[in-house]
């Protein structure tokens, strides 16, 4: 449900917020393990980039072009991840995202929260023989 | 009177509220709201007529046979097509440009070429892929203009005596581009070309007369014209149709069958398996009526009016883009737009809070949004019962976007 009373529909105020103000867009210098994705369908990409270091996430950053609510639930994602243990990191899940998102995100929006998440996936490895491999770090994408 | 003043009374849905707003629905190009005669149409036929149709001696067998035929008659009628034999009674636009592209593939050799265009439809699409890749046929598009028309001297250089195939929209779903039907139709006969035309999105707009297209398929759907979803209108020209195989087989399509063979029967009941969507054909025919009571040029009329509205308004708002062509002349009920640094989606759901229905997303045009250079847009699209005033609405709450999120 709407955290606020000022939502939008799915727009919630930190969903506002994080789009209007991200903390955790742009570059990561030095990142060891990223990849991408896109939402055919939407349109929605997102890139996430992670520095890994002695088992821990030790910084995490995103970018990308897609909607509101993916753009704050990658925000929220990176911020669930930086500074955590990776076997943590691993767990985070859209429960988490939703969570800090406090939005009514109804079933055909929830691929824009759950997109960031699977690339974190990606990122991390988990995801084995995925389709999109891991990209080398400061690598272009490789999807048209 | 205004022809939303008339006709908003007769669609119940206009009184839904949506996220406590008056419901503004801009969604016709996707499906169109049916008017309460269509509604009672089909219920009164299951409630008072219905049954199987073509073989039952029982009264109401005859019944529902009527009624059923009949459908075809008005389909007949309202789109000036010659002959009763070549209105083909499909599922939707879809299955009937399926089925064309299906049986018309069939026919060709290896090497023979399907020419389409960039802005069409999934539906006129993926067909023709199918086909061609199954058949080894080449397959070539039309592309689109930086004025959203297409590229007709492209088309003329496309166009060889191989080229067996001409399909394209007669309206675009996404940019409202209104094509030259007769002028591409007599282009591709120059070639011995037999053209099929996606009128998804015209027929329920504009007054449509077969004899002056010239074109050889035309596809449309109830449903986006005040009728049920589930039933599909499929013209075919008398001399095409009938030296087309049918390629979907079962009952009611067939005069005798022996264990290894059949006859087939005539047309149009030979592109007709099955069990028909008869309440549907009732609808459908409930639909033409209301839409004739109106007067097809009176409907085109006053969606242009809406459409000239919307892009002007559209227009003068600071970060929109409208994507098309300019003119009304060339345009039919659908306008597609984009706000700078707001994805389609978000565009959509925050008028939907406000009410207001449009569409968003790549329309079932991918190569299209590719042509545009954009994954999605949004789409607000018009019928007889959309008014001024909803468009104020559509208009005043895009301007507002950019602050709301």
């Amino acid at each position: 449900m709407s955290g606020t009373q000022t939502a939008i529909g799915p727009y919630s105020d930190v969903i506002r917020e994080r789009w209007r103000r991200p903390r955790f867009r742009g570059e990561l210098p030095g990142a060891n393990a990223v990849a991408e994705d896109v939402n055919p369908l939407c349109g929605d990409r997102v890139r996430v980039m992670l520095r890994l270091a002695d088992d821990r996430v030790a910084d995490a950053r995103f970018t990308g072009d897609s909607c509101a609510i993916c753009a704050a639930s990658a925000d929220v994602t990176a911020e669930l991840v930086a500074g955590r243990p990776v076997a943590e990191a691993r767990r985070v899940a859209a429960i988490d995202v939703l969570a800090v998102l406090q939005a009514d995100i109804r079933p055909t929006r929830m691929r824009c929260v759950t997109l960031p998440l699977s690339v974190l996936e990606q990122a991390l490895g988990d995801v084995p023989g995925a389709g999109h491999p891991r990209l080398a770090p400061g690598s272009r994408t490789p999807l048209q | 009177m205004r022809l939303d003043e008339k006709t908003r009374p007769d669609f119940p849905i206009l009184a839904r509220v949506i996220n406590g707003h008056p419901l503004v629905y801009l969604d016709s190009a996707a499906s169109s709201q049916k008017p309460l005669s269509v509604i009672e149409a089909m219920s009164q036929y299951y409630e008072r007529s219905h049954a199987n149709v073509h073989r039952s001696i029982h009264t109401l067998g005859e019944e529902a046979t009527e009624l059923y035929e009949h459908a075809r008659d008005r389909v007949q009628r309202f789109i000036g097509a010659a002959r009763r034999e070549e209105i083909v009674l499909t599922r939707g636009t879809t299955d009937g440009l399926s089925l064309v592209a299906d049986a018309l593939c069939r026919t060709l050799a290896p090497g023979d070429q399907v020419v389409v265009t960039e802005m069409e439809h999934h539906s006129n699409l993926i067909p023709w892929q199918m086909a061609s890749r199954r058949q080894g046929l080449r397959l070539a598009a039309v592309p689109v203009t930086a004025g959203g028309l297409l590229d007709l001297d492209a088309l003329d250089r496309l166009l060889t005596e191989r080229t067996r195939v001409v399909a394209f929209a007669h309206v675009s779903n996404v940019l409202g581009t209104l094509n030259p039907v007769l002028e591409i139709a007599r282009r591709a006969r120059r070639v011995g070309a037999i053209t099929v035309v996606d009128g998804a999105q015209a027929a329920p707009h504009l007054p449509l007369d077969m004899s002056a297209l010239e074109c050889d398929f035309y596809a449309f759907s109830p449903h986006k014209m005040l009728g049920p979803t589930g039933i599909g209108v499929l013209y075919g020209r008398w001399e095409r149709l009938e030296h087309l195989e049918p390629t979907r087989g079962g009952s009611e399509m067939i005069k005798e069958v022996w264990i290894d063979r059949a006859q087939w029967n005539d047309l149009p009941w030979r592109f007709e398996p099955g069990t028909p969507p008869i309440a549907e054909a009732v609808g459908l025919t409930a639909a033409i009526e209301y839409l004739e009571k109106l007067g097809m040029d009176r409907v085109a009329e006053h969606e242009r009016a809406l459409a000239r509205r919307t892009l002007d308004g559209l227009g003068a708002i600071p970060g929109v883009r409208v994507f098309g062509p300019p003119s009304t002349v060339d345009r039919g009920a659908v306008v597609a737009f984009a706000v700078d640094g707001l994805h389609p989606h978000d565009v959509a759901a925050l008028l939907d809070a406000e009410g207001i229905a449009v569409r968003a997303g790549h329309h079932c045009a991918m190569p299209l949004m590719r042509r545009l250079g954009v994954v999605g847009t949004t789409r607000a699209s018009f019928s007889v019962f959309n008014s001024h005033e909803e468009i104020g609405r559509l208009l005043t709450a895009v301007a507002g976007l950019r602050a709301a999120l």
